[in-house]
């Protein structure tokens, strides 16, 4: 690792090359803080940095998360509950790097919570606690002109997703506005733990890759197992488990950090 | 008369992103936005089609029962002793309320697109009741989400969809009402985009729904505009409608929009009063009701200090909801309409005046509309004319009315 700490996107940038050297594809998980509650969520998200993975999704709560499905649903209502805003996000972020986890951290949330807050002023503090990028699952590249300027001032990444559904044109939109990575999205769904993988999949990776160039190309939803690691290990750059961890940390920090290390990429 | 700048660019709106001024747009996942991409043109390929447009009037002719008529409240108008108060009557529409024009629209277009299943939202049970209709009379599969809240509360018409063939899914999300409903159904649209059409149910969502709902609800407003001119000699003075979602507030406003005399007012629920923040009343309250997105559009939105959507409180299921139509948001902003609030009480003593003097059991919903004219007729010259949307029929609610009444 270089000994100068760098954040935002060349820090994303930074774990791609490294990944690409070592001939891998990158894992980032995904975890919501406040469940089960927010030190739990925080040791959850250290104990996976300790197991090596390679970067962070940390799940903003909002209260109509319509992305997302039931395990990710219930999870983050329970930190609603629990009292986690987005303050508190911020505040564990800044806990996170303190405790020495330096792999890149991507906010991913709703738009509302960042609206509120102050477009500017969230993205500003969000680089100032640590956290490298955002991902937003409603905000399309059209409405994403205030938040990709400011994330454009604080050198932080702006991911867009793109999903089967996409066409050609807004695969080339979504290319060509990228920063950090594509977030793509492996089904036409919500999220959750799916069996199989959807069929479809290399195809679409193809019509991606057709127009993505050296964007790196993150895959999500429906990844839980290490046979699904296995498979996309060759066709991505990197993939992302979110509601299969989020239902081990539902029994603690042993069995998230356990099913984190079965999914490290091989 | 000409038209000055702003009014032209009022008859436009939305633009080509779905901005009415600063509000609306398409905050989706991306999964969505091809969908909502061949959605737009497919409505405009439609509204373009003399064919689909003669379709959509005849049956709403010979199936809905338009045009609703126009009846003068005499008694209501002689009571109050200021404006006479006329009553847009879409309680007498097929299904008994307005929300079939839309239902049908929508259904028209599913059907012309190739999409054999739609899905809808219901709050009150007005629009899954119609959006049931639609499907059964054109041979879709309709899948209904609601909340189990509202479930409980519009027993009824639960029966009635599940009668005309309907499946209704209980959602037991959140606050269970109109909101949760709102995003199973945008998750089941995510997970079927392919194959499903969203019949949404108010002038909310990503563009081209506010748009859309608004086009086909400006029946209302049109036919009112012209029996207006035809019974009465001229237009009203003042348009009162109440404000959910705000698709029967829409339809009404919209054909009115460019006669600057005439003052529209929408009317949201108060609830148990803007001070208690028990209510939906998203323009009253600016404590929590904030500039926001739920849902696809950035409207107003009642919203907590992190930016975390409220829940909302209403005797009326169908107002029920913590944002508003973006249209609306760019009315309020430009001063075209104004917004006021009833509260529960005054819902339900304007429901049994009207029942009392007129014989007309209006909704829940429509009664808020009542209530504001209750309010504001006696403040107007004698000569004055109110036309107020009874946007629906109280049938569904007399449950809650016995109810409330009892524990009054």
């Amino acid at each position: 690792m270089p000994d100068v700490i760098t954040h935002g996107l060349a820090a994303i940038a930074a774990m791609f090359a490294q990944t690409k050297t070592e001939g891998r594809s990158a894992f980032l998980p995904y975890f919501p803080i406040g469940y089960p509650d927010y030190e739990q969520s925080i040791a959850i998200i250290e104990s996976m940095a300790q197991a090596g993975v390679d970067g962070f999704e940390i799940g903003i709560p909002f209260s109509d998360p319509l992305a997302d499905g039931p395990v990710i649903q219930a999870a983050t209502q329970r930190a609603l509950e629990q009292g986690t805003t987005l303050r508190k996000c911020l505040a564990a972020v800044r806990e996170l790097r303190a405790r020495g986890v330096d792999q890149p951290m991507l906010l991913m949330g709703y738009v509302n919570p960042f609206m509120r807050y102050g477009v500017e002023a969230f993205v500003k503090d969000a680089r100032a606690a640590g956290a490298d990028g955002l991902i937003v699952p409603d905000l399309p590249p059209e409405e994403s002109a205030r938040f990709a300027q400011a994330c454009r001032n604080q050198g932080l990444a702006l991911v867009f997703m793109l999903a089967p559904t996409s066409s050609k044109e807004r695969i080339a939109l979504v290319a060509q506005q990228a920063t950090g990575f594509i977030y793509v999205v492996s089904l036409t769904g919500i999220t959750g733990a799916r069996r199989d993988l959807p069929p479809d999949l290399q195809d679409f990776i193809t019509r991606v890759r057709a127009e993505s160039g050296a964007t790196p190309l993150v895959l999500g939803f429906g990844i839980s197992q290490p046979e699904h690691v296995a498979m996309v290990g060759k066709l991505v750059d990197g993939y992302i488990v979110g509601s299969a961890l989020v239902r081990a940390g539902g029994e603690g920090v042993a069995a998230a950090r356990a099913l984190a290390e079965q999914l490290l990429p091989s | 008369m000409t038209l000055d700048k702003n009014q032209a660019q009022q008859s436009v709106f939305p633009d080509e992103r779905g901005y009415f001024g600063d509000f609306g747009g398409r905050f989706v996942p991306e999964t969505l936005m091809p969908a909502l991409d061949e959605l737009t043109v497919a409505y405009r390929e439609a509204m373009a089609d003399e064919a689909f447009r003669a379709r959509l009037a005849h049956l709403q002719a010979t199936y809905t029962g338009r045009p609703t008529p126009v009846t003068y409240a005499a008694r209501l108008s002689e009571q109050l002793g200021g404006a006479r108060i006329y009553l847009k009557r879409e309680d007498l529409a097929h299904t008994g309320a307005h929300k079939i024009n839309n239902a049908l629209g929508q259904a028209l277009l599913a059907q012309r697109m190739g999409k054999q299943r739609v899905i809808a939202e219901t709050g009150a049970g007005q629009h899954g009741v119609a959006s049931a209709t639609a499907a059964a009379l054109l041979g879709l599969e309709c899948h209904v989400y609601m909340g189990t809240v509202d479930m409980a509360r519009q027993q009824p018409n639960v029966f009635r969809m599940r009668l005309m063939g309907a499946e209704v899914i209980p959602v037991e999300s959140g606050s269970k009402t109109l909101k949760d409903a709102i995003n199973e159904a945008i998750r089941d649209w995510v997970t079927n985009v392919r194959t499903t059409f969203y019949l949404l149910g108010s002038a909310l969502g990503p563009h081209p729904y506010p748009m859309m709902v608004r086009d086909f609800q400006s029946v209302i407003g049109i036919e009112a505009r012209q029996q207006m001119l035809d019974q009465v000699g001229r237009l009203p003075d003042v348009c009162v409608a109440c404000v959910g979602g705000g698709s029967n507030s829409i339809g009404l406003f919209h054909a009115f929009r460019d006669d600057h005399d005439v003052e529209l007012i929408g009317v949201e629920a108060g609830g148990h009063g803007i001070a208690s923040h028990e209510h939906a009343a998203r323009f009253a309250d600016p404590d929590i009701g904030r500039p926001g997105v739920l849902h696809g559009t950035f409207s107003f939105v009642m919203q907590d200090d992190d930016g975390q959507i409220m829940n909302t409180h209403s005797i009326s299921a169908g107002l029920d909801y913590p944002s508003v139509g973006p249209e609306h948001a760019y009315l309020r902003q430009t001063e075209r309409a104004f917004y006021t609030s009833a509260t529960d009480d005054e819902a339900l003593d304007a429901l049994q005046t009207l029942s009392k003097l007129e014989g007309i059991i209006p909704a829940l919903e429509s009664a808020h509309a009542v209530a504001e004219a209750i309010k504001r007729a006696p403040t107007m010259p004698k000569d004055s004319i109110m036309l107020i949307n009874l946007s629906g029929r109280g049938d569904k609610d007399l449950d809650t009315v016995i109810h409330a009444l009892e524990e009054r």
